[in-house]
């Protein structure tokens, strides 16, 4: 096949070509959502949780997204990396994690993969919630970064639509 | 389908070209016959274009490119005309090229009125004429928008310019070769056109500057172009941009009436798609421009899925730009940002059949199919 050229990662460009784990998860046991100020782009993450050995597992994620061709390209791969590993592990991946796997990204698109991560751990700390166990402190901290980012979301937002008042 | 951004040298372009590569390679401003050679290649096609737009060939000056010639007429006009004033008015919707003149300008002490547009994308002729102060010294509308394909008013906005003695300039690089453009009928001072959108070779633009406008050169040296524009002169491209502009001119009627029809089949059957829509003026527009947005999907997916379908089409959508920002026409016409991140601008032009058109109405509703089954907004925003 001719070489094409792409300003992104082939392993991303892969992935966003023969995308894996989109779409919904019917019966997920919780939900995660991210968004992002800058770009307006949404994540949704649903996962499925098994116990195995006292350990648990992501036994299935699905992502659904509304983004652009690094947000999918990454979220694919995210429900790759994921799948199968304990919630202990899952917390420990990092942005940079991604990074490695997919290659530099323009700097302009890394916050795509701040954005999938944040809808998996969101989905995780749901999970906590749901099964009323207690949050780690690091998640609690995550939590709180994705609700402060959806709330700037909300209100630059309704400024928008103020100026828009305004305008007319 | 993205004809709105480049089109192809037509090979009948090419030919008449060509020899000027090669065994015409004289430079314009050498005495000997080569030179000479080149500069009658050069008037002649300068006697063309103006013959065109109905012009004088001494007001024709031939630049680089659109957006030079856009950033000539601003900034020349400003800075020749201070003492007149320091005010400009623009709408809204127009190039960056523009935009980003009257943004520097302002850093050297000018004021710039930006003029709304409505729904359409149309500027308000009352909202114009208010806008016009005693030191307002230049007005630029474009004349067809080249995200939604409207056209402007523009023999209006000439005289009511005229009326109030200000300078008119008007960026045609979307309709020059499409519809009529004629200096005369529409009063504008300076007109911006391009090569490179009607199958002639890129690197190539001009501007009219109607006799007697007082304007500076941004680029000084051995008095090009009246002065206005030194550099050795692009002999081959300009014969190649005259060749362009004729053809097209010969050809404007009947492939106007062809792209209509064509492009309103097209607009016909990507409406079916559900919870899709058109932007631009639902008449008032270019023969070749479609704009649409899709609710629950992003552009630059879409646009990236189609290319892997053969099908090269581009979005205002924010990811796809450098600033993170969607278009600035889009939000103009009263978007909002999340609709704006779904829009779509199909283009089409000389070399597009019906069997293409045919092609996308087949792909298109699958790939947003593709994305809306991935999206988490199913139906409604939520």
């Amino acid at each position: 096949m001719k070489k094409e050229f792409f300003p992104y990662p082939e392993e991303i460009i892969k992935h966003f070509k023969n995308p894996k784990g989109l779409g919904k998860l019917k019966n997920a046991d919780a939900v995660g959502k991210a968004g992002n100020i800058l770009c307006g782009d949404t994540l949704w993450c649903y996962i499925k949780v098994s116990e195995k050995k006292g350990k648990e597992i992501i036994k299935d994620i699905k992502m659904e997204v509304f983004g652009c061709l690094v947000a999918i390209g990454i979220s694919s791969l995210l429900t790759q990396m994921v799948k199968g590993k304990t919630i202990d592990e899952v917390l420990e991946i990092k942005k940079e994690d991604i990074l490695k796997k997919t290659g530099p990204l323009p700097p302009i698109k890394v916050h795509c993969s701040v954005l999938a991560l944040d809808a998996l751990h969101e989905a995780i700390y749901n999970y906590f919630l749901k099964k009323g166990k207690k949050v780690p402190d690091k998640l609690n901290k995550i939590h709180e970064r994705v609700i402060k980012t959806l709330k700037e979301i909300e209100k630059r937002h309704r400024e928008f639509l103020k100026l828009e008042e305004k305008l007319r | 389908m993205d004809y709105a951004a480049t089109t192809p040298v037509d090979p009948r372009v090419l030919k008449v070209m060509l020899p000027y590569f090669s065994k015409k390679f004289g430079n314009s401003m050498s005495l000997y016959s080569l030179g000479r050679e080149a500069k009658k290649a050069l008037e002649d096609s300068r006697e063309k274009i103006a013959n065109l737009i109905n012009a004088n060939s001494n007001e024709i000056i031939f630049t680089g490119s659109a957006t030079e010639s856009n950033n000539l007429a601003i900034k020349g006009v400003a800075f020749a005309n201070r003492e007149k004033g320091k005010h400009i008015i623009v709408s809204s919707i127009e190039d960056h090229c523009i935009l980003n003149s009257v943004e520097w300008l302002k850093k050297q002490g000018f004021e710039v009125t930006y003029l709304k547009v409505d729904k359409f994308g149309m500027v308000d002729l009352n909202e114009l004429e208010n806008s016009i102060r005693k030191d307002t010294i230049l007005v630029s509308v474009m004349h067809a928008n080249n995200e939604i394909g409207t056209i402007e008013p523009i023999k209006e906005i000439g005289e009511i310019c005229k009326e109030h003695g200000v300078y008119f300039h008007t960026d045609a690089a979307q309709s020059f070769g499409k519809i009529l453009v004629d200096v005369e009928k529409f009063n504008v001072d300076l007109l911006t056109a391009s090569s490179h959108k009607i199958y002639g070779p890129k690197g190539v633009g001009c501007l009219f500057v109607r006799e007697g406008i007082k304007i500076e050169p941004l680029l000084h040296g051995g008095g090009h172009e009246f002065g206005l524009r030194s550099s050795t002169v692009n002999v081959a491209g300009i014969v190649g941009f005259a060749e362009a502009a004729e053809i097209a001119k010969k050809e404007m009627k009947r492939e106007g009436k062809r792209l209509e029809k064509l492009r309103r089949k097209l607009e016909k059957g990507i409406l079916k798609i559900e919870n899709s829509h058109l932007n631009g003026h639902p008449e008032k527009r270019l023969p070749n421009i479609s704009n649409f947005w899709f609710d629950f999907i992003e552009g630059e997916a879409l646009v990236m899925y189609l290319d892997q379908k053969g099908i090269a089409a581009s979005t205002g959508s924010a990811c796809s730009s450098e600033s993170l920002e969607p278009s600035h026409v889009l939000l103009a016409i009263g978007l909002k940002p999340h609709q704006a991140q779904g829009s779509l601008r199909l283009s089409i032009g000389r070399f597009t059949k019906d069997k293409e058109v045919n092609y996308v109405l087949k792909v298109l509703p699958e790939v947003v199919e593709k994305l809306r089954k991935i999206s988490p907004f199913k139906g409604k925003w939520s």
